[in-house]
């Protein structure tokens, strides 16, 4: 049905031509579920632009062919694409809130691709408008359809998104990401409905994604990419099983899955000893009835109601829960950017919920109690060097000056691996690993006992997060520091962690140490995060 | 990166880091190299600065002497831009009017982009009722048509060149305000912003040093077409007769002056300062795009 064939596709940029895909060859049957996986740079999400043919103006199809049922897709018209595209061919793309235009009721969103493609007249869009979002399994479709985006949640809008590309039965579904960003259950929702979809209307589909695991669940086949090229192709028990490609190896490798140890996210030649860490039983810090309450314009909202929970020095906790649970909110209370409404936070028995946020900079406690947090690239200024952002927590909290600092910059860098020449490097000439390593390096240069880590591998490739993971581990056990682990991921949780809080709509659900919970979940909420994560499958032999 | 580089100390940086200084000298290099624009508008800003500095001394004539003996002459050699009605040397009158007209669009700048920062960057990081009275005083000023404000401060205040600038500096102020008050307003509560808290900044140093330097580069281009405006602003102040008085030669005035004599022939008088006015202006609006792309960290590769 789809056939690409040595398909190379080039930018032009300031330093010259550069090719991002180099000559890939696939092809897809009718009816079959193809997955492309690979991390950023790949040249995964290129392909597919190339093949709707919406890759930016300084992009080009430099050779191959790609044919679509007969048509080829590189000679075809601008006419003839645009017909082509929704109808035949139709995408899903990564961020749903902008994919949807913001300003504009999702119903009217639809309509525009029914009536492009004479599949509605004006009489009779709107009930084939909302018959669109029933068939995404809309609750209450025909009051969605006067929904604007902002009203929606994140999966409601990938499900809008989902109805638009299928509102005009196309034969082949191309998903880029389609799930970056949502909750994991509704992760799940969202590809199950898909799935089912496009099985029962017999369509091809096509998922671009960094997840391994994910495309594993939701393919037949899997396209394995590194820098343009195609390293290995195969289905995803194989892959699984005997990946043949060292790369397919590192990605299978690094994916987070049920039953192994946070050494062996790493290539085999990488994995060191790593020596345990220490857990005693005095409590680092003790959180008593914790509240936060917002004023909200329909009446008070209550983020946070009243937990308790204990981290005991040199103990890691994870903190899981989906987005709106609160997890946020508790951590920005812990490392004192948030006051709480009411309840104690105990720092080796002081109170710190009694010092107001905005006079925590000046407490000597300031140091202490530090945080890495979830996006490297936001939470760096973009007008400081490295060695700048490194150096302003020494400077303003510990008064070390000139050579002194300089050595203390260095000296974290090395900690955090984070390669001496880089330090001078600003934000944007950084890749996301070199990133997160800077802003872990920031957290733990005022020596702090207690690290917060919002989830600091969120935006980061599976290899990157691998290895980010394994630092935290190893900087655990030297500097000795508890962590509070705010995640989704309970595959990663389960790898870092001792403990684990589950939280949902503000309140504690389940806790305990983490193999009680993860394997004999108690509550059904922490049943439905376990099973609503992809499960890889699992590698006969370490070999 | 492998694990061992974690655990043992890394190899020595393989490229030394340039020292401080250089990097900018050679950033600013680069960003004048890459758009000649740029470039011809920071070499025409130099001219004029050079006029404003060393303009009384390179000029070939007084501005201010009067010869009856060589009255509204044409441009000639001798006399480049001709002589005005009190047979004063165009050409030197214009150079040495560059030095007025600068201070007082340069002071002006200054004085809005100080006080707009301060007051916009406070409405911006507090928000509230401080964020609520200051927007509302600065809509009040947008409200007014701009120059008829300035004629009214001036006017109000009197004819001196300090009140040109007050008055200039006054109805500039509400343009930057507005950009700084948007520009804080989205970094508030962004990642760097906590980081900076937690590595124990008060509220105060995070405003000044973390957020509102990211605010610069926008600010960059505001401020160079700024310049333009003020330099009109102060002109046409002058034109309309309040302001500077002559025998300043300012070129407002000069053009004031010279426009009575351009039905009889005599047009050189108000061309050429209208010419260099509006190569000034045009000046400050083509440097608008360098300053930021100088200001711009992120500009570099």
């Amino acid at each position: 049905m789809l056939s690409i064939k040595d398909l190379q596709v080039a930018f032009k940029t300031r330093k010259g031509e550069v090719t991002a895909v180099k000559g890939i060859t696939f092809e897809l049957a009718k009816g079959e579920r193809l997955g492309i996986v690979g991390e950023s740079g790949s040249g995964k999400s290129v392909t597919s632009y190339a093949l709707m043919r919406i890759l930016d103006a300084n992009g080009r199809i430099k050779a191959g062919d790609a044919v679509y049922s007969g048509v080829d897709l590189r000679k075809a018209s601008e006419r003839d694409m645009r017909d082509l595209r929704g109808r035949e061919i139709s995408m899903i793309f990564q961020n749903p809130r902008a994919a949807l235009n913001p300003i504009r009721k999702v119903g009217h969103q639809i309509e525009d691709v029914l009536i492009q493609h004479a599949r509605a007249s004006r009489q009779n869009a709107r009930a084939k408008a909302i018959e669109a979002l029933e068939a995404v399994r809309i609750n209450d479709a025909a009051a969605r359809y006067d929904a604007y985006p902002f009203e929606l949640s994140g999966g409601m809008c990938q499900r809008v998104v989902c109805a638009i590309a299928l509102a005009c039965d196309p034969k082949l579904m191309i998903m880029d990401e389609p799930t970056t960003g949502l909750d994991i259950t509704t992760q799940k929702a969202v590809m199950d409905l898909v799935d089912e979809l496009v099985k029962a209307r017999g369509m091809s589909s096509i998922l671009i994604t960094h997840d391994l695991g994910l495309a594993s669940e939701y393919c037949d086949r899997i396209v394995v990419m590194k820098d343009g090229e195609i390293v290995e192709e195969g289905g995803p028990v194989d892959l699984f099983r005997n990946p043949q490609h060292a790369y397919t190896r590192k990605l299978v490798d690094a994916t987070p899955r049920r039953g192994v140890e946070i050494r062996e996210l790493l290539p085999e030649e990488a994995r060191t000893l790593l020596a345990p860490h220490m857990v005693r039983d005095t409590p680092l810090i003790e959180v008593k009835d914790l509240t936060k309450t917002y004023a909200g314009k329909s009446g008070p909202v209550h983020a946070v109601k009243g937990i308790s929970f204990t981290v005991r020095e040199g103990q890691s906790v994870g903190l899981v829960g989906e987005s709106g649970c609160g997890k946020s909110t508790t951590s920005s209370m812990l490392v004192r950017l948030l006051d709480s409404t009411s309840g104690q936070i105990l720092f080796r028995g002081q109170d710190l919920a009694a010092i107001p946020a905005a006079d925590f900079a000046r407490n000597p406690l300031r140091t202490k109690i530090q945080m890495v947090f979830q996006d490297a690239t936001d939470s760096l200024n973009p007008r400081h060097t490295s060695r700048q952002s490194i150096a302003e927590p020494l400077k303003r909290m510990t008064g070390l000056k000139g050579a002194a600092l300089d050595a203390r910059v260095e000296e974290l860098a090395r900690l955090t691996g984070l390669p001496a020449h880089l330090l001078d490097r600003f934000p944007h000439q950084l890749s996301g690993g070199q990133k997160a390593r800077v802003g872990i390096a920031r957290a733990i240069a005022p020596d702090p006992d207690f690290l917060i880590l919002d989830e600091p591998t969120a935006a980061l490739d599976v290899s990157i997060q691998a290895v980010v993971l394994n630092l935290l581990a190893d900087l655990r056990v030297r500097l000795g520091m508890s962590y509070l682990f705010v995640s989704h991921d309970l595959n990663v949780v389960r790898l870092l962690c001792d403990h684990v809080i589950v939280m949902k709509g503000g309140e504690i659900v389940d806790a305990g140490p983490v193999e009680q919970v993860m394997d004999h979940p108690s509550h059904p909420y922490t049943a439905e995060l376990l099973s609503a994560a992809p499960q890889a499958p699992r590698p006969q032999t370490a070999a | 990166m492998k694990m061992t580089e974690i655990t043992t100390p890394a190899a020595p940086a393989p490229a030394p880091p340039a020292p401080k200084g250089s990097g900018t000298l050679k950033h600013i290099g680069y960003v004048l190299r890459e758009n000649p624009v740029t470039g011809l508008s920071f070499l025409m800003f130099a001219g004029l600065l050079i006029s404003a500095a060393i303009g009384p001394w390179i000029v070939p004539y007084d501005p201010l002497a009067t010869n009856a003996a060589a009255v509204l002459q044409p441009p000639s050699a001798t006399h480049w831009f001709g002589t005005d009605n009190l047979g004063r040397d165009v050409f030197s009158r214009v150079i040495v009017a560059t030095r007025l007209d600068l201070i007082i669009s340069v002071a002006a700048v200054t004085l809005s982009f100080i006080f707009g920062s301060v007051i916009g960057a406070l409405a911006g990081y507090r928000g509230g009722w401080f964020d609520i009275i200051a927007s509302r005083c600065l809509d009040t000023i947008m409200a007014f048509p701009l120059f008829v404000l300035a004629m009214g401060i001036v006017a109000a205040l009197g004819n001196s060149v300090a009140n040109i600038i007050y008055a200039t500096a006054i109805i500039n102020i509400p343009f930057y305000a507005r950009l700084v008050r948007a520009e804080v307003n989205i970094r508030r509560e962004a990642g760097f912003t906590l980081a900076a808290k937690l590595a124990g900044n008060s509220d105060a140093r995070v405003l000044a040093f973390h957020i509102f330097p990211n605010a610069l580069p926008p600010m960059m281009v505001q401020v160079s077409l700024n310049l333009g405006w003020a330099i009109l602003n102060a002109a046409g102040l002058s034109f309309i007769g309040l302001g500077v008085r002559p025998p300043t030669p300012e070129w407002g005035i000069m053009v004031a002056e010279g426009a009575n004599y351009i039905v009889s022939g005599e047009w050189w008088m108000a061309l050429f300062p209208g010419l260099w006015l509006m190569l000034a202006v045009f000046t400050f609006n083509l440097m608008g795009d360098g300053l930021r792309d100088i200001v711009d960290p992120r500009r570099r590769t």
